[in-house]
């Protein structure tokens, strides 16, 4: 007897689902859909316009299944399981032994203990098969429960374990690398791809080997019980074999399609009703609708396609089960009636055929599943072999807390080679100094910034921290004293508390309060329904983008670096709290050494040293009254034209 | 509901055949092609709420929603019809194939009757192909008819959503409309496929079995039915679990996801701090507890399944000792022994699917109360029934105006009084949060004014058309809405009709040339899932897009923030040109866009606190002095000292 999953009815919900994520596709040789889906396809290119389709994803959903470093990375997490993996492979074979038993059981008791009982003889034989029977059906059902739990925590513990090695993985990486790889695809590949492969875990793995085994098992029992009628049955295996195939090679050649309509469908939809306000502004609902209706209308007819290759390839396996089921009745009944076969081989022959067939339509579902698996694993695999471009030192110099200066000596630094941001720049940052750095666009200011958090290391020459080399130090000494705030002001899930905490995990409340109070943030917070323990909610969206502001300036206060550095937000706040920032700047900045990128002439006021960039060169160097005066100089320029704005 | 793709491609290409004058709207309208935005949704209105005895609406019942859902399955009425009618037999011949074999055993073989054994064998292969074949024409003949559902509903939840006014679409994320046009759509789509169906066939399946089987032997038949018992029961239960664990997963993964967005999004915080191990924590966390919430579905599914398994077995052992004693005592005929476990067997895929269509059920209805919840929001913002008279003048007027979002105790905006002359451009100057871009919404209708009113020419604007108004009235956001399509169809979203010489133009005012530069020019697709621009570029096309509809009201709300100095420059000159004859509102943070208005007027507190010129209120207003210095950005003029100096 199989799983209830395996039978058709069951099943319906099972395909279904699924097909909602992985909806295998075909284009059946009658109906002409698939010419109208290209039809369709070319419509939408007239809209839609061209793009450039990432080559590189499709590549990876290609036929090859489990590339080289899939393989390796597949056998890592395997390996801690390697005793559990053996022990399962021996229970399932027991698990499906016994289950292939049954059926022989029960023909042993209709020809062996039968007959006995139908002349009045003993019914000992018929105690024996039963007893065996009930043996049987107890290791089964053991060895059913042992294997699905032990598959059940493989599997989990595989997911856990690539969840945490790619997050780590993803943390370690540099951020020129995240710079280029975008966080969306950091998401996709921790969430989507995950998903895929635990899809595939839960959903098919299971019975995969069940059906395999049993196609083995069910072969073999056949065929020793009576030759002549098991090789009857096994010619409906290249029949069998044919349709899968068909199926398969159908379903992969399409299974894009659906997801690419659905794509479609669902980025019109995002794209209007986040746009809604362009799309009233402008009338474009009638237009909208249209092109809705017209890729709803496609996704609709690839989907039907998708369904309709189901309801071909599902009662073609019947089919195929049923007229074997017909034919070993007729012959095996004519053999019976000639005394050449017994009714309980018969009988236990039905039985198999059941046996058989139900998990033959499982095969075909999994192979998708079994798909795109494989290409989450290629992905995940190739993030995991990036090697981090900047590393921690293998023997740091010890530092506990900085003085504070940071000297560029004869540094060199390109993102692409032979176009260099910074050429050979020689800078001193005395302990205590606040720099303001303006510029043009491109000048550097923020390359200069990002080099000293060391998000990037030079190309050439070094820069220091109290005259030791910033690779020199392990990250934990490096992140205590040179700390960088962006002008994201990202907030995390969680309280106001909670993402002041950021800066000093194992901070006091007390010590939280003084930081807020120390860059005036404590009135606004206080003022919140839940004070410091109010949900930031999404992205910090409870506050407003002078408040985020404010909680990111609390959190570096309380981090308390030697050297801050700090990209000035250009995001216009309103008056009161542009007022609250500046002060709150002040209060930060004093007893440190202090890097800012400004963004307003009121900043560069505040800071004791001003140096103008251009093309990775320092153009002028001093303080604000100095360069106001500098005659001819940038500086002096710029604050003329503010006056003159102004007047 | 034909499934005719070819039709919309042709249909389409009509667009650009358009009458190149906009204001003839009756030859605009008839050239359209029909959508669901030009009828009703086909959902049944919602029946009046039942009294309870004192006369209070009792709350909805829970199947009402999905009962509503009924008037979209007429159309598809006929193959709705035969599913079940293809199902009935099917499951009939599931029946009856055992019973024919039973026949063969218990006949021919019994009796060495060679021509009974041809009958029946065949027979037996014949129910089998027919089986088969009823199947296949059940699922060919639903998968069109459930689809079409599916279809139609997500097509008239589409319109009416974009019917919805904006008020509407600040409360609802696009993540939760998403949902329910994709996910609580799809359940509602497997419910009538599948569910409903099996629902009825199994409960009918199981009837039958079961008193056929105390008809061919009823002490084995007792047997069966009280094994049927634990069964039944388990799954209930089981799937009661089963269902709940499966939601606290899903939620689970979401936390997962959040923590991992966090990771990635907040990257260079994480960095910056050297916070790796603390982020990890928490995501280990999470994770650590979906894995141990995975592993309770993992036991709870090993168990149900072991069970599922072990009970029938057991069954079969019992049945098997009664029924070869009783067989051996010439009570029960071998074959009826066969066929006997061969339906024993059969029914245990109907029990245990049993539990899973009622839950699907349940979830069919959760899903239809919340597409029924949107469906039954009321459309606040509709046309009115004057008209403007031609040629539009343009002027603009807001009387005692206030908006007060709803809910909401205060309003963001009260009495603003504001006379603008055909013509006349005015800068709206103020701080974050003052309600500037709120002010400007009300102008095109997306918001309505809660207080006072706006008019046109003399006529309140809700007296007006929408796409009357919204044509005479273009705006230019500060976030810009680019969507998934060509360049030039981004272009011309307000003007389909429009010559290329008026795209190139309009592409020239906002410095926008970079379009040309694409690699497929303006046929090259951007958006979301095209060439992904720049904030400045995306503004700059967003504001050619304004200037291209040629309206007779022009509202600029900051398009100008993300560009570079110098390009801004550019556009103001150009817009200056543009903006002879239009009336307009700019919304403006530097002076040097505040120099583009003939007067200024500067809200705070919501409410207009002064109007005048640029040199008026500097000298009078610290405020405005203090909001225009704040704007002023070493970089940016650095960037343009630059440029002057080459």
């Amino acid at each position: 007897m199989s799983a209830p999953t395996q039978t058709d009815d069951a099943q319906t919900k099972d395909t279904d689902a699924r097909k909602v994520k992985t909806a295998r596709v075909g284009v059946p040789k009658f109906g002409g859909l698939a010419e109208r889906v290209a039809e369709a396809e070319d419509a939408v290119k007239e809209w839609r316009g061209v793009g450039a389709e990432d080559t590189s994803d499709l590549s990876a959903r290609g036929s090859v299944f489990l590339k080289q470093r899939s393989r390796r990375l597949l056998g890592s997490l395997l390996a801690p399981h390697k005793t559990t993996v053996w022990i399962m492979i021996v229970v399932v074979v027991m698990e499906n032994a016994a289950r292939l038993a049954i059926p022989y059981l029960v023909s042993l008791g209709i020809d062996r203990a039968v007959p006995p009982i139908m002349h009045n003889g003993s019914a000992r034989t018929l105690v024996v098969i039963v007893a065996a029977m009930l043996v049987t059906i107890i290791v089964q059902g053991l060895s059913r429960s042992i294997f699905q739990r032990m598959s059940g925590r493989v599997g989990q513990d595989v997911l856990l374990e690539i969840r945490r090695r790619v997050f780590m993985h993803f943390q370690k990486l540099d951020v020129q690398f995240h710079d280029r790889y975008t966080s969306g695809r950091v998401v996709s590949r921790l969430t989507s791809d995950v998903e895929a492969i635990q899809e595939m875990l839960s959903g098919g793995f299971d019975t995969l080997i069940r059906a395999v085994l049993i196609l083995i098992g069910v072969g073999i029992m056949l065929l020793t019980m009576d030759l002549k009628l098991g090789l009857v049955c096994l010619c409906s295996f290249p029949l069998l074999m044919l349709l899968v195939r068909w199926f398969s090679v159908n379903s992969s050649r399409t299974y894009r399609k659906v997801r690419e309509f659905s794509a479609m469908v669902i980025v019109q939809f995002v794209e209007t009703m986040t746009g809604i306000r362009a799309v009233q502004a402008y009338r474009r609902e009638p237009r909208n609708s249209e092109i809705f209706e017209d890729l709803s209308g496609s996704f609709r007819d690839v989907n039907t396609t998708a369904f309709r290759l189901v309801a071909l390839f599902m009662p073609g396996v019947k089919i195929v089960g049923n007229v074997t089921i017909g034919i070993v009745v007729l012959y095996g009944g004519y053999r019976a009636i000639e005394g050449d076969l017994t009714v309980g081989v018969l009988t236990a022959f039905l039985l198999y055929l059941r046996m058989f067939f139900d998990p033959m339509q499982d095969i075909s579902q999994f192979y998708n599943l079994f798909q795109s698996a494989s290409a989450a694993l290629e992905k995940l695999s190739g993030v995991l072999e990036e090697q981090p471009a900047v590393n921690e030192p293998a023997v740091p110099t010890p530092m506990t807390r900085a003085k504070g200066t940071v000297e560029f000596e004869h540094v060199d630094f390109a993102y692409v080679e032979d176009r260099p941001v910074l050429p050979d720049l020689d800078l001193t940052i005395p302990a205590g100094q606040t720099l303001a750095l303006v510029g043009t666009t491109g000048a550097g200011k923020t390359t200069i910034a990002k080099m000293i958090a060391r998000f990037y290391d030079p190309t050439g020459g070094r820069i220091t921290l109290d005259g030791v080399d910033l690779r020199d130090l392990s990250d934990d000494d490096l992140r205590r004293n040179v700390v960088m705030v962006t002008q994201e002001n990202f907030m995390f899930d969680g309280t106001v508390a909670d993402n002041i905490l950021f800066g000093k995990p194992w901070a006091t409340r007390d010590e939280v309060i003084a930081a807020a109070k120390a860059v005036g943030a404590h009135d606004f917070i206080s003022a919140l329904p839940q004070g410091y323990d109010t949900d930031v909610e999404k992205r910090g969206g409870r506050l407003s983008a002078g408040q985020r502001q404010l909680v990111a300036f609390a959190r570096a206060f309380l981090a308390d670096p030697a050297v801050l550095i700090l990209d000035e937000a250009t995001s216009s706040l309103d008056i009161p709290s542009e007022r609250l920032v500046q002060q709150a700047l002040q209060t930060i900045l004093a007893s440190r050494t202090a890097v800012i990128i400004a963004h307003r002439l009121s900043t560069v006021e505040i800071a004791d040293r001003v140096l103008v960039l251009e093309h990775g060169r320092i153009l002028e160097d001093g303080s604000p009254a100095e360069l106001i005066h500098a005659e001819g100089g940038r500086y002096a320029a710029l604050y003329e034209a503010w006056e003159e704005s102004l007047a | 509901m034909s499934a005719d793709l070819s039709a919309p491609t042709s249909e389409t290409s009509q667009q650009k055949d358009l009458p190149n004058n906009p204001t003839d709207r009756g030859s605009v309208t008839a050239a359209r092609i029909e959508t669901a935005l030009d009828r009703p949704a086909a959902i049944l209105p919602k029946p009046a709420p039942k009294l309870d005895k004192d006369g209070n609406p009792l709350p909805r019942a829970s199947y009402e929603s999905m009962f509503r859902m009924r008037s979209y399955m007429s159309p598809y009425l006929g193959r709705f019809v035969s599913m079940f009618v293809f199902g009935a037999l099917s499951v009939g011949a599931t029946i009856v194939v055992p019973l024919v074999t039973k026949a063969v055993i218990d006949g021919p073989v019994a009796k060495s009757d060679h021509h009974g054994l041809w009958t029946l064998g065949f027979a037996a292969m014949g129910l089998g192909v027919v089986e088969a074949v009823l199947i296949f024409l059940r699922r060919w003949t639903v998968s069109k008819a459930t689809l079409g559902v599916e279809y139609d509903i997500r097509v008239d939840l589409y319109a009416k959503l974009q019917r919805l006014p904006m008020a509407f679409h600040d409360r609802w994320e696009s993540g939760q409309l998403l949902s329910r046009m994709m996910s609580d759509l799809s359940t509602i789509r497997r419910f009538m496929s599948f569910g409903l169906l099996f629902l009825f066939l199994n409960s009918g399946q199981i009837i039958v079995v079961t008193i056929i089987l105390l008809n061919l032997y009823w002490p084995l038949g007792v047997i069966v039915v009280i094994s049927i018992g634990p069964i039944v029961w388990l799954c209930f239960k089981i799937n009661k679990q089963y269902v709940s664990l499966s939601r606290r997963i899903q939620d689970e993964t979401g936390d997962v996801a959040s923590t991992v967005e966090e990771g990635a999004h907040g990257l260079r915080v994480i960095k910056s701090f050297g916070r790796s191990r603390y982020i990890f924590e928490k995501f280990d966390q999470r994770s650590v507890q979906l894995y141990d919430t995975s592993m309770k579905k993992v036991r709870l599914q090993s168990n149900f399944w072991t069970f599922l398994e072990v009970i029938p077995n057991a069954t079969l052992v019992v049945v098997l000792a009664f029924g070869a004693y009783a067989a051996g005592h010439s009570l029960v005929t071998l074959g009826t022994l066969v066929a006997f476990t061969t339906l024993m067997t059969s029914l245990t895929a109907p029990i245990a699917t049993l539990g899973m269509q009622i839950s699907q059920a349940q979830e069919t209805m959760t899903a239809s109360d919340r597409l029924a919840d949107i469906f039954d929001t009321d459309i606040t913002i509709a046309d009115g029934p004057a008209e403007l008279a031609q040629p539009v003048r343009g002027h603009l007027q807001l009387q005692g105006v206030g908006f007060t979002f709803p809910g909401a105790t205060g309003p963001v905006l009260h009495d603003i009084d504001l006379d603008i002359a055909p013509g006349e451009t005015v800068a709206l100057v103020g701080a974050t949060g003052a309600g500037k871009s709120i002010l400007t919404g009300l102008v095109p209708r997306l918001y309505d004014v809660t207080a006072g009113k706006i008019t046109v020419d003399g006529i309140d604007i809700r007296d007006l058309r929408l796409t009357e108004l919204r044509q005479v009235v273009a705006t230019a956001f500060e976030e810009p809405t680019l969507f998934s399509m060509s360049a030039r169809e981004n272009l011309t979203l307000g003007r389909p009709n429009a010559t290329q010489d008026e795209v190139d133009e309009a592409i020239d005012v906002a410095q926008a040339h970079f379009v040309y530069d694409l690699p497929w020019g303006l046929d090259t697709r951007i958006g979301e899932q095209g060439m992904s621009l720049s904030g400045g570029q995306r503004q700059r096309l967003a504001l050619a897009r304004a200037v291209l509809t040629k309206p007779a009201v022009l509202v600029l709300d900051d398009t100008l923030s993300a560009l570079d100095i110098h390009t801004e420059a550019l556009v103001e000159q150009a817009l200056k040109r543009v903006l002879v004859g239009v009336t307009g509102i700019v919304v403006a943070h530097r002076a040097s866009t505040v120099l583009l208005a003939d007067r200024v007027a500067m809200l705070s507190g919501g409410t207009i606190t002064h109007v005048g010129s640029h040199a008026e209120l500097l000298e009078t207003v610290p405020e405005y002095r203090e909001l225009l210095s704040a704007d002023f950005n070493p970089q940016d003029e650095f960037d343009l000292l630059e440029e002057v100096a080459r």
